[in-house]
């Protein structure tokens, strides 16, 4: 493999999207929840709320619903939400799974857009269905068996993006901890490719190695570590997507960080 | 477009006047770790290296540090506060943790990301460097000076000047031992008997000209052992602070105990060396320093006075409605300025602790309501917020309830003090923070904040002798330790009464061992007896004062009276009897003590 590190595009400006807007050649998907979206959205966007998607996640339910939204094999994709860019990080691998490969997160969320007095609208688009093909690609996608069966190899890298006092009391052994919030800038959903690079290279995260991301239930916040990573121009990243909840359903084993009282330094 | 442009940026009435920080330290620290973690640094100079940045280890773990910012003289500005909400979330956990000594600290942060804070903290101006190691700590000052109605003059601007002349210091970079420089505004409100060096403001007339200078305290401090400091001479005029500062270091780097960890503060100097000559050494010490530093070295302090400004007119609506607890908080948190209508306002936090919320709501109150657009960190793990209008305290006090700030019994013995122990601590062997937080809990619960008669008394909570919670110098003060019945151990702590940081300070006297589980009551008891025995006028600090002096004549006469009545209190119960006893607080099983290796000394 020759590009482990090179940057890929993951996030859509505003200037960029407003354009593609006007020049209709963009589908936008609002992940958030159906009464969120019939009150306003970003003009001509399409809702599918995180929600619907994951009541039934296989490849063949969601590659209905990707025609449904009027997206086939060629069609941009924009996504949003107003959650940081988790649901939406969540969404767009998921297009991304079933072989869409051209699939970007907007670069701010639905809130800091209204708050920019950016056009909004509440007129739900006309949308032709279309058919998009098929082409799983299980590379990105990380199982319970899968985690458990690269436990002793040393080039792969398991990241938990849990708040830190969740990660100190209870993870994946071997995991190492990124918070989400880590990945944020203080007005974009993630921070500049410098800034993400420079955290990772004091990690030792790079590119020599296989990068798996989970988080504490749907893979929402661990999707937005994926687009991060890739952001860094770290593409050999897979999600575990059904995270920590199923791990601990499975009753497989967990660390914990022992004899210390950290949550007594809350102050939540 | 980007976004930025877009964002409206708050325009702030005062801003740092002093950036503490060195943007490389950034890159150095990131790039000395990866040194560390390929093995090309060794264990010690990493340390000692890891310490001089403000990172101290956390407990049982290698792969966490701790960084202390510091807040020289306790100042922090809105967007500083800002700042550490954002780092708070994305490298720590959440919260943060205010102090005694005026630092910030984030617990839990992943060594590799200590740079990472570096870089976001210069961008506000802050700095870590040497919050730990053996150099110049935090310089303190009494978060009510320039405005406490006792005071000879404001000495925040010294304080400053201080800390800006030994941050980075070469003089200062390897001491024997941590060094502490505590500032006040008045014998009441500082703690200047306790520090290496410690500094009241004082007006002389000197040939009929008032003349500013300082009393000087030198050699106190405390730890496993604690000594109370000696003022120097009467009055040390302005222009021979720095001198005297330089010549108290240089003996102590060239006298101070290099090899004997346990007792290389400069307090075992003085008190091995004896007073008097140790105070001779100083004065020719300062006459050398004078002679040959006179031209190149001074302190800068910059007393331009702080543009007071009430921010712009705050919004009556909600109209004039008092919240329930107002008059309670007021007088428990709040102290009358000198300068008229105006009050400082005192936030209690429990045991320093304060979420990325509430730090970020701090940086709205101060623009909201701080008409010196600042606010200053306390003794006691807290912040104040000063220069408050006295027609906005309703306001402020609705805006507090909101974030959860609102917490009455701020300047009481409702609030006390409790160290990092078991939380994060490598040398602790209780969980005394946690227990800090539940005496607030119930005492406020108790109201025990309204009883004037406790209101000067203090309760400091420290995980194991090493007194950073500083328990030798509180009313009621308690260090940690293991008990054990038969097999059993349960977490315990040495209680020693009628230590105080005034004029008088002195150091608590050792009355018994209190079980962690019985220390409530007892403390209870304790304010019960008093009552019973108490005379009109008394507080309990005054009463417990008599009693450690000998000069009570009530049925309590002496620490062992109240020994006696306590003893059946703290008998321990089998294990089958009470299991909870023998559980420390936040914590399901069973007690044990368990120590890393402690980096006081490096
Ligand atoms: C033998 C070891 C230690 C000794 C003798 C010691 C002593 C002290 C003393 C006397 C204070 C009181 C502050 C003052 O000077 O007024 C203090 C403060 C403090 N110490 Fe320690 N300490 C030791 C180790 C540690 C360790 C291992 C930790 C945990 C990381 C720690 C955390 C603190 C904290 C959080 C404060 C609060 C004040 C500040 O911001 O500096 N100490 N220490
Ligand atoms: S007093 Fe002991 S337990 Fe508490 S912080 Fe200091 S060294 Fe740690």
């Amino acid at each position: 493999m020759c590009c482990l590190t090179e940057s890929v595009k993951v996030t859509t400006d505003i200037d960029s999207l407003r354009s593609e807007i006007r020049d209709n050649s963009v589908r936008v998907i609002d992940v958030r929840r159906e009464g969120d979206y019939k009150q306003d959205h970003i003009p001509n966007s399409v809702n599918l709320p995180l929600a619907t998607l994951l009541s039934d996640d296989s490849p063949e339910r969601v590659l209905k619903l990707v025609n449904s939204l009027g997206i086939d094999d060629e069609t941009p994709v924009v996504v949003y939400d107003d959650t940081f860019g988790a649901l939406a990080s969540r969404v767009a691998w998921t297009l991304e799974w079933i072989g869409h490969s051209d699939v970007t997160l907007l670069e701010t969320t639905y809130g800091n857009w209204k708050s920019l007095g950016l056009e909004t609208d509440s007129l739900t688009p006309e949308i032709s269905n279309k058919e998009h093909s098929m082409n799983l690609q299980s590379n990105i996608l990380a199982t319970s068996e899968y985690l458990e069966s690269v436990k002793s190899r040393d080039d792969v890298i398991l990241i938990d993006n849990r708040e830190r006092l969740n990660y100190l009391e209870q993870h994946i052994p071997g995991a190492v901890s990124l918070p989400y919030r880590t990945l944020a800038s203080s007005d974009g959903i993630l921070r500049s490719k410098e800034d993400m690079k420079r955290l990772f290279d004091n990690r030792d995260i790079s590119g020599d190695s296989e990068i798996i991301t989970y988080c504490g239930s749907v893979g929402t916040l661990s999707g937005l570590a994926y687009y991060a990573l890739k952001s860094a121009g770290l593409s050999n990243t897979k999600l575990y997507v059904r995270s920590f909840k199923e791990w601990k359903n499975l009753e497989k084993p967990t660390d914990k960080q022992q004899d210390a009282n950290y949550w007594d330094l809350s102050a939540e | 477009m980007s976004i930025s442009k877009l964002t409206p940026s708050s325009v702030d009435s005062a801003k740092p006047k002093i950036n503490w920080a060195r943007i490389d330290e950034a890159d150095n620290f990131a790039n000395t770790v990866k040194l560390y973690r390929q093995g090309k640094y060794d264990e010690d100079s990493f340390r000692r290296f890891r310490l001089q940045h403000g990172a101290y280890g956390t407990r049982m773990t290698s792969d966490y540090a701790m960084v202390r910012v510091k807040l020289p003289a306790g100042e922090i500005y809105p967007k500083q506060f800002e700042t550490l909400s954002r780092l708070s979330e994305q490298y720590s956990i959440g919260s943060a943790h205010f102090s005694t000594r005026e630092n910030i600290q984030l617990h839990w942060v992943i060594l590799e990301d200590v740079s990472e804070i570096f870089r976001s903290l210069a961008e506000v101006g802050l700095t870590s460097r040497e919050a730990c190691g053996n150099s110049v700590r935090n310089v303190m000052c009494s978060p009510l000076s320039g405005v406490c109605s006792d005071e000879k003059f404001d000495s925040t601007p010294y304080a400053l000047a201080t800390a800006k002349f030994f941050l980075r210091n070469p003089m200062a970079q390897s001491l024997p031992r941590k060094f502490k420089f505590n500032f006040t505004c008045c014998e009441k409100h500082g703690m200047v008997r306790m520090v290496d060096v410690g500094l009241i403001p004082e007006i002389q007339q000197i040939n009929g000209s008032k003349q500013k200078g300082f009393k000087i305290f030198l050699g106190g401090g405390l730890g496993n052992r604690s000594f109370v400091g000696h003022q120097l001479e009467d009055f040390t005029p302005e222009e021979d602070l720095l001198y005297t500062s330089i010549a108290v270091m240089r003996i102590f780097d060239r006298l101070g105990d290099r090899k004997n960890l346990a007792r290389n503060r400069m307090r075992y100097l003085v008190n091995d060396m004896g007073w008097e000559k140790f105070q001779n050494l100083v004065l020719k010490e300062r006459a050398i320093v004078r002679a040959t530093q006179s031209v190149v070295t001074k302190l800068k302090v910059d007393t331009t006075p702080d543009k007071i400004t009430r921010p712009l007119k705050i919004s009556d609506e909600g109209g004039s409605s008092v919240p329930d607890g107002y008059a309670r908080w007021l007088k428990s948190n709040t102290i009358k300025q000198k300068q008229s209508d105006y009050r400082s306002v005192f936030i209690t936090l429990e045991a320093g602790d304060i979420t990325s919320n509430q730090l970020n709501s701090m940086a709205a109150l101060i623009r909201e309501f701080s008409s010196e657009g600042k606010a200053r960190s306390g003794f006691v793990q807290n912040v104040a917020l000063r220069y408050v209008h006295e027609d906005d305290l309703v306001k402020l006090y609705s805006r507090l309830l909101e974030t959860g700030l609102a917490k009455s019994g701020g300047l009481t013995m409702t609030a006390p003090v409790g160290c990092s122990g078991t939380t994060s601590c490598n040398l602790a062997l209780t969980n005394s923070h946690r227990l800090a937080k539940e005496i607030q809990r119930k005492f406020l619960e108790l109201k025990l904040d309204e009883d004037d008669d406790l209101a000067d008394s203090s309760i400091k909570i420290s995980g194991c002798p090493n007194s950073c919670a500083q328990h030798g110098i509180a009313t009621i003060g308690f260090f940690g330790g293991g008990g054990r019945l038969g097999k059993d151990m349960y977490p315990n702590y040495q209680m020693s009464l009628g230590g105080r940081f005034d004029a008088d300070t002195t150091l608590g006297q050792t009355c018994l061992r209190v079980p962690a589980k019985r220390v409530i009551p007892v403390i209870l008891k304790i304010i019960e007896l008093f009552k019973a025995n108490k005379q009109s006028d008394d507080t309990l600090k005054s009463w417990i004062h008599r009693i450690v002096n000998d000069s009570e004549d009530s049925d309590i006469k002496s620490i062992g009276d109240i020994k006696k009545v306590l003893e059946p209190l703290v008998a321990p119960p089998t294990k089958e009897d009470d299991p909870d006893f023998y559980l420390d607080y936040g914590s399901d099983t069973s007690y044990h003590t368990k120590t890393g290796k402690g980096e006081c000394a490096a």
